[in-house]
């Protein structure tokens, strides 16, 4: 710096026209722009791999920075409300598994309960906490997957297989149970198909102590890692007004910093027996996301714990008849899904099939959020917000 | 296939409209045969019905819109069934002086048998109250309805599935194009009139290239 100021003091006038002087580029405020570019309409996706699924994005871009998103979906649209009237209630509950892939359990619970309360019927007690069990490990295992999908995409590769690797614990119990894996079916309406197996318990258990270290593994890899840290810290901020007009629910709203969990708002299943706490952040950024759902992860091991230590005898299922033929009528019923608010609208003409079902899935509605996170960012960090907002293709598209 | 398409029924009655006993092909019947211990269900076949909903909040509307307001309860649920005039006024009377300030959901069913075709129903939660309540204002085919997406900025995503799902058009809607269905395809799939096997062949075959997309 001592050289510029000697030629400032040697020739004022030359000192203004240095081409040495950048004070006008103004490098710091992110809303102006200093490359000279046009601006650029690109697609991202839908065969990307970092858009976790067949998302397209269009990305209106000036250089590396985004200008505006428009998300395109639809490409994995099945038709799920349209096929639930035309299954019974009974024929349906295979197909909720099928919308968010990766928490199937969750989805079974939400509608397990919605039909059980639109015919005025309730789980028995056993019954609601096997439930809880099975519901917390799906949380426990769709959170390993947005970690591990989420650091890959950020750039860091091990604790995809830290995740995958654990994560197989969990689905050896599901398999154990109900013989399935990912689309486990493990409910039914007014309980659970099965019985816990010879040992369920002790596996259960077993695994909440290999987990708890497993927490702080990918922590030790990832809190205090300065790639990870620079990648995430205000990356994609968004404050709690903005996600309470835009309906976002789930890690993302509480890690802006409402402290509002369905399990505790208004509780369902066996949750209202259980102590947990809501972990919430402050800043609203991804970083914080991250932090949250690690925090949720062992928050969700508490309950586990005690359920599984409390877990009443007694049926599993309740009284339901062969025939599934709710009354007319309507019913709304949400859960706190791993990814926010799941909810299921039921109009029932008193027949064995649902008139009329539709889903309020928590990714689709969070995904809208995208848009306002990303501007004024750069196109790596779409991808790192994408991550973050945790959203399953299969569940937004239905 | 054929058994399986339901024939659509009539609405549940907040509206006090005949219903006619669904008849379901014989199917399920014989299960019954064996049942020693009868379960309650059958004999309460009736179901519960929806009772008045009574509360500050309904008598202030009530008050203030008189009979195009009818508030209604089933089991534990809360919901308004209001007249098409009133609805943007009254969604924003709900967010601004009850404090439901999050729009859960928007949705439709369509009740093809009755003159006004379509129920369109908002799911609201207010925060503060830790309270649901759901609004159902009833439209006719071809009728539009205005848009909440100035009340709710969330109902923009729902707002157009509503409408590619059911074709029910939202006045004021920033961008209403079809959200999960391709642009240009035709028909509203969530329609009773809509057959489950039906596609847009049309569609399917200039764009896809394949005969048929089942």
């Amino acid at each position: 710096m001592s050289v510029y100021k000697d030629d400032q003091t040697s020739d004022a006038s030359n000192r203004e026209h240095s081409s040495l002087d950048r004070s006008h580029l103004d490098l710091d405020t992110p809303d102006k722009t200093y490359l000279d570019s046009n601006e650029l309409i690109i697609n991202m996706g839908p065969q990307h791999p970092a858009t976790h699924g067949v998302l397209r994005v269009i990305l209106k871009l000036d250089g590396e920075k985004v200008l505006g998103t428009e998300c395109v979906i639809g490409y994995l649209h099945r038709g799920v409300e349209k096929i639930a009237e035309n299954r019974t209630y009974t024929m349906f509950a295979p197909y909720v598994d099928r919308m968010d892939y990766v928490a199937a359990v969750s989805n079974g619970l939400g509608y397990c309960e919605a039909v059980e309360k639109l015919m005025n019927v309730e789980a028995p007690p056993r019954a609601k906490y096997i439930r809880v069990i099975l519901t917390e490990l799906q949380r426990i295992a769709s959170h390993q997957i947005w970690l591990g999908t989420h650091a890959l995409d950020i750039g860091a590769m091990t604790p995809l297989f830290y995740t995958f690797r654990d994560r197989e614990e969990i689905l050896k119990i599901f398999e154990k149970y109900c013989g399935a894996r990912l689309t486990t079916h493990a409910f039914r309406i007014g309980g659970c198909q099965y019985e816990t197996y010879a040992g369920f318990e002790k596996d259960v258990k077993n695994f909440l102590a290999f987990f708890a270290p497993k927490i702080d593994e990918y922590e030790a890899l990832l809190t205090t890692n300065r790639i990870w840290v620079e990648r995430t810290r205000n990356v994609g901020v968004i404050s709690a007004a903005d996600c309470v007009a835009l309906g976002v629910t789930g890690p993302v709203l509480r890690a802006s910093g409402v402290k509002w969990d369905l399990r505790k708002a208004q509780p369902y299943a066996a949750y209202a027996e259980f102590d947990f706490e809501i972990p919430t952040g402050t800043n609203g950024d991804t970083y914080d996301r991250y932090l949250v759902r690690m925090e949720e992860m062992r928050q969700s091991m508490r309950i586990i714990e005690q359920a599984v230590n409390g877990i009443p005898e007694g049926p599993i299922m309740g009284k339901v008849p062969k025939v599934i033929k709710p009354p007319v009528g309507e019913i709304y019923h949400s859960i706190e899904a791993p990814k926010g608010e799941l909810g299921y609208f039921i109009v029932s003409d008193g027949s064995t099939q649902p008139y009329r079902l539709r889903v309020r899935p928590p990714s689709f509605v969070n995904l809208q959020a995208l848009d306002i996170m990303v501007r004024g960012l750069l196109v790596a960090d779409v991808v790192a917000v994408i991550g973050t907002i945790d959203i399953v293709l299969g569940e937004v598209d239905r | 296939m054929a058994e399986e398409v339901k024939s659509p029924a009539p609405p549940p009655p907040p509206e006090g409209e005949k219903m006619p006993t669904a008849e379901k092909p014989a199917a399920a019947a014989p299960a019954k045969a064996a049942a020693p211990a009868k379960p309650a269900a059958p004999a309460k076949a009736a179901g519960p019905v929806p009772l008045p909903w009574t509360s500050p909040l309904v008598e202030k509307y009530r008050s203030q819109y008189g009979s195009g307001l009818d508030a209604l309860t089933y089991l534990g649920q809360n919901y308004l069934s209001v007249d098409r005039s009133l609805i943007p006024d009254i969604l924003r009377l709900l967010r601004d002086e009850e404090r439901f300030d999050y729009c859960v959901d928007i949705t439709a069913v369509h009740y093809p048998k009755r003159e006004k075709q379509f129920d369109v129903v908002w799911i609201l939660y207010s925060f503060a109250r830790n309270e649901r309540m759901r609004v159902k204002t009833q439209i006719a085919d071809g009728a539009s309805i205005p848009s909440s997406v100035a009340i709710w900025p969330t109902t923009n995503w729902l707002e157009r599935e509503v409408y590619d799902m059911f074709g029910i058009q939202f006045d004021g809607h920033p961008d209403l194009k079809r959200i999960l269905l391709p642009d240009g395809w035709k028909g509203y799939p969530l329609r009773k009139d809509y057959d489950i096997l039906q596609q847009d062949k049309e569609w399917v075959q200039i764009n896809l290239g394949i005969e048929s997309g089942q």
